[in-house]
């Protein structure tokens, strides 16, 4: 612009009178709106869904060769847990064998789900791949945040020969498979992520407590009731102190129903959600459901823990292991890690729990497993770590010499250094081998599960407190049915 | 020299080359001293909106983040979603239209008064005992702002476990003086109640300081007179420190309200907003739909609906202090 054009603009606009009012609304608009764009789309206006679309292993061909991406950096983002503890100490013979390198950022489970949620939002790939459960899948699955894993799987220029997917647990594989359709079943031709580490959910007792006084693991709920409210009476006069009958969480978030309550309303015949019309509808309220939660929330306020409403899988087990509770009826491991360094180690012995009506074991689990960020640019190396993290190789390491335990593979699950490893918890891998067939997940995929499971957790905590049942599971499947379905 | 005694001032040191005030100063604007550099007209236009520069990047950086959020509420934006749809005011009458929604009003409130209150009774009184130049007072004032020093998150964890019936120490302390049902917040009731007492032992310390200031700052005269008159200390309290303390005490209550209305992680740390939704306050309602459940335009509506509550009760709140401080002021 020439010193006569500058001239003129400044004449012109002092001539139409533009106030310093006006000059600065009209920068301010400018600039809010000339901001907004990029913002508004990193935050994900604008942006699409993903879409699985032709899969970037594909494009690999070849035989497959472990040094393939020597020399790349594969980022993870992982929660601090013994499964990445034993990853970490065995990466160097990772990195040995495929000369990448593994950048690990750990977070605490607290928040690290917080993390990974923004981090995909963001879709800046700045991980490659990450831990993740497979109600996260629900989450995470259908706006495309994830990476199919199948035809990495289905590719042998990809996939070296002794991956065997066949290996895993077959409920495991399944758990990571899922149409995206809310409401139905688990399943189908893609992989979200693969099988790493993962709980069964058993009742974990003390032996010691049950010989004295002459009790035996229960075999139906009613019994399980009435075993943990004969502990409540009994042990303190046979000299086990304030000890009371069982522990299970019971705090206000999803991960109260997920364990012992949701795998004791399942092999009552018992679901979540039933299918009609393309509709999800909430079944909580059902009449044998009402029976059941009521029974559930009395047994606790009976026979658990006082202050049961803040108790977390920590404080549940830790109870379990410091001798205040008989039975913890949770996550299998929860409790094996209690059979060590602890005054009930040793004391310790698993069963199933309580059977269904109908002889039923079905049992639900959360799985960790590892995924695929489809915002990667670094897929082919993060999938030779991917098939390294969870091959026989690794796993049978993490298993036997580290905590990497329950086992998703049956060669690893069956084999003698493993179940030997296992043997000082009586009947750990009994327990373990039965259950396992019917361990599979028992939610009903859908998009709302954590609104669902945390509201569902709430309304618990409501009859615990002493609402009646029937009104009150009423009022969460009415709230439910428009959320999950809206 | 000037006859003018003030012409130092107003045009600095130049004499002879200042021009008269009424040839440079169209404006009024002080003469140029001498030797200055011309200023173009065009920078001197300019000048102004340089100026305002900052002022505009600040407030840019408030307002923006915030009318973004605002906007965020007119869409449908989730996890789960993440190529929203403009749905109006869906959010607002949804949330609105709720039972949650008000239960979380009733318990916010509740939290924010009764907690506020607390504080500031508290506050008073230990100002009221600082006040006084005893040894262990002087001791008490060191440690009063320890409290502050630690995150209300680490707090309420703290006092969680503390709280825990299975291994905390309250319950041996409640047994000892006959309370045998004790169940930590295991009830609703009780729930409220411990996250009242939680805020209360992290906050306090802050109306105690603000209310110990102003009591230092009160003139000494009214109460030696109400001394001599034969004043008792009840009378003196209610009639003469209460009042002149009130402005410096509103103060105190306006930040704590806010505060307490917007009060998330020592009520998330110590109930996680249950048993039930016996403290499911609107901030916790928010992180629950925008963290938790991933739905992000629920979570900043509850925001916003959070943010004008506050802002409505800060803004009958300040312009009570305004006509207090005026009223003080003789205004």
């Amino acid at each position: 612009m020439s010193a006569m054009d500058d001239n003129h603009f400044i004449t012109s606009t002092a001539g139409r009178g533009l106030s310093r009012r006006r000059l600065l609304r009209i920068a301010g608009t400018a600039t809010a709106a000339a901001a907004s764009v990029p913002l508004l789309q990193a935050c994900g206006f604008g942006g699409q869904a993903g879409t699985s679309g032709d899969s970037a292993a594909n494009a690999v061909t070849g035989s497959f060769d472990w040094k393939k991406h020597k020399g790349k950096t594969v980022r993870l983002l992982m929660n601090k847990h013994p499964y990445t503890d034993a990853l970490k100490a065995h990466r160097k013979e990772f990195e040995e064998k495929t000369g990448i390198t593994l950048a690990i950022d750990e977070f605490p489970e607290s928040n690290y789900f917080d993390k990974l949620t923004l981090e995909l939002r963001s879709r800046q790939g700045n991980y490659d791949a990450f831990m993740l459960g497979a109600y996260m899948v629900w989450q995470y699955g259908p706006p495309g945040y994830l990476e199919d894993l199948q035809p990495w799987i289905d590719n042998t220029s990809a996939t070296a020969a002794e991956f065997e997917p066949d290996d895993f647990f077959p409920n495991l594989l399944t758990a990571g498979q899922w149409n995206f359709e809310n409401g139905a079943p688990l399943g189908g031709d893609q992989q979200w992520m693969l099988p790493w580490g993962f709980e069964t959910n058993t009742v974990c007792y003390r032996k010691d407590v049950f010989d004295k006084l002459g009790l035996r693991p229960a075999e139906t709920f009613d019994e399980l009731i009435e075993t943990a409210d004969a502990i409540t009476k009994k042990a303190s006069s046979a000299g086990f102190g304030d000890m009371y009958g069982i522990a299970v969480r019971g705090s206000k978030e999803w991960a109260t129903i997920h364990p012992g309550f949701m795998t004791m309303y399942a092999r009552m015949g018992l679901t979540d959600f039933e299918l009609a019309d393309g509709k999800l509808i909430p079944m909580m309220n059902s009449p044998e459901a009402v029976e059941f939660t009521d029974k559930w929330a009395k047994m606790v306020a009976d026979s658990g823990p006082a202050g049961w409403t803040s108790y977390t899988w920590y404080q549940a087990s830790s109870d379990l292991g410091a001798g205040n509770a008989a039975m913890l009826f949770d996550a299998d491991i929860a409790a094996y890690f209690q059979n060590e360094d602890t005054p009930a180690a040793g004391k310790l012995a698993w069963h199933p729990g309580p059977k269904g009506p109908d002889g039923s074991l079905d049992t639900n689990m959360w799985i960790w497993s590892l995924g695929m960020n489809a915002a990667s640019e670094n897929k082919e190396a993060a999938w030779w770590f991917l098939q390294w993290a969870t091959s026989k190789e690794h796993l049978q390491y993490a298993a036997t010499k580290k905590q990497h335990i329950d086992a998703v593979r049956t060669s690893v699950a069956g084999s003698p250094e493993y179940k030997d490893r296992l043997s000082k918890a009586t009947n750990f891998v009994e327990t373990f081998e039965e259950v396992m067939p019917q361990t599979a997940i028992q939610f009903t995929p859908q998009t709302n599960f954590f609104d669902a499971t945390t509201s569902w957790a709430a309304a618990l905590q409501q009859i615990y407190n002493g609402s009646d049942a029937s009104g009150t599971l009423d009022k969460l499947a009415n709230d439910l049915e428009g959320r999950v379905n809206g | 020299m000037s006859d003018d005694p003030l012409a130092g001032s107003r045009g600095g040191t130049a004499t002879a080359e200042t021009p008269p005030p009424d040839g440079a100063g169209r404006d009024n604007q002080p003469a140029p001293l001498a030797g200055a550099p011309r200023v173009s007209r065009r920078r001197k236009a300019l000048r102004p909106y340089l100026l305002s520069v900052p002022a505009v990047l600040l407030c840019a950086g408030i307002l923006y983040p915030f009318f973004l959020g605002v906007s965020y509420t007119f869409f449908d934006f989730s996890a789960a979603n993440p190529a929203p749809d403009a749905v109006g005011f869906d959010n607002f009458t949804t949330i609105l239209g709720s039972d949650a929604f008000w239960t979380s009003v009733r318990v916010t409130l509740t939290f924010a008064l009764s907690a506020t209150v607390l504080e500031t009774v508290l506050g008073v009184g230990v100002a009221l005992l600082l006040n006084r130049s005893s040894l262990v007072g002087k001791l008490f004032e060191r440690v009063l702002i320890v409290p502050l020093m630690v995150a209300p998150i680490l707090a309420a964890i703290m006092w969680k476990l503390l709280l825990l019936p299975e291994v905390g120490w309250v319950r041996p302390i409640a047994q000892f003086f006959g309370v045998n049902d004790y169940n930590g917040t295991d009830s609703p009731v009780m729930a409220m109640v411990w996250a009242v007492i939680v805020d209360a032992w992290i906050f306090t310390p802050f109306v105690a300081i603000i209310a110990l200031a102003g009591l230092r700052s009160l003139p000494k005269s009214p109460f030696e007179a109400s001394a001599v008159d034969g004043a008792g200390w009840w009378l003196t309290f209610r009639k003469l420190t209460l009042p002149m303390l009130w402005p410096y005490l509103l103060v105190a209550v306006i930040f704590r309200l806010m505060d307490n209305l917007k009060m998330f992680d020592v009520i998330f740390g110590l109930t996680s907003g249950g048993p039930g939704d016996a403290t499911t306050t609107l901030q916790i309602s928010a992180y629950l739909e925008a963290i938790s459940y991933a739905r992000y335009s629920r979570g900043l509506t509850y925001m916003f609906l959070l943010w004008l509550l506050v802002f409505v009760i800060s803004m009958i709140l300040v312009k009570y202090l305004r006509r207090i401080q005026d009223r003080a002021a003789g205004v």
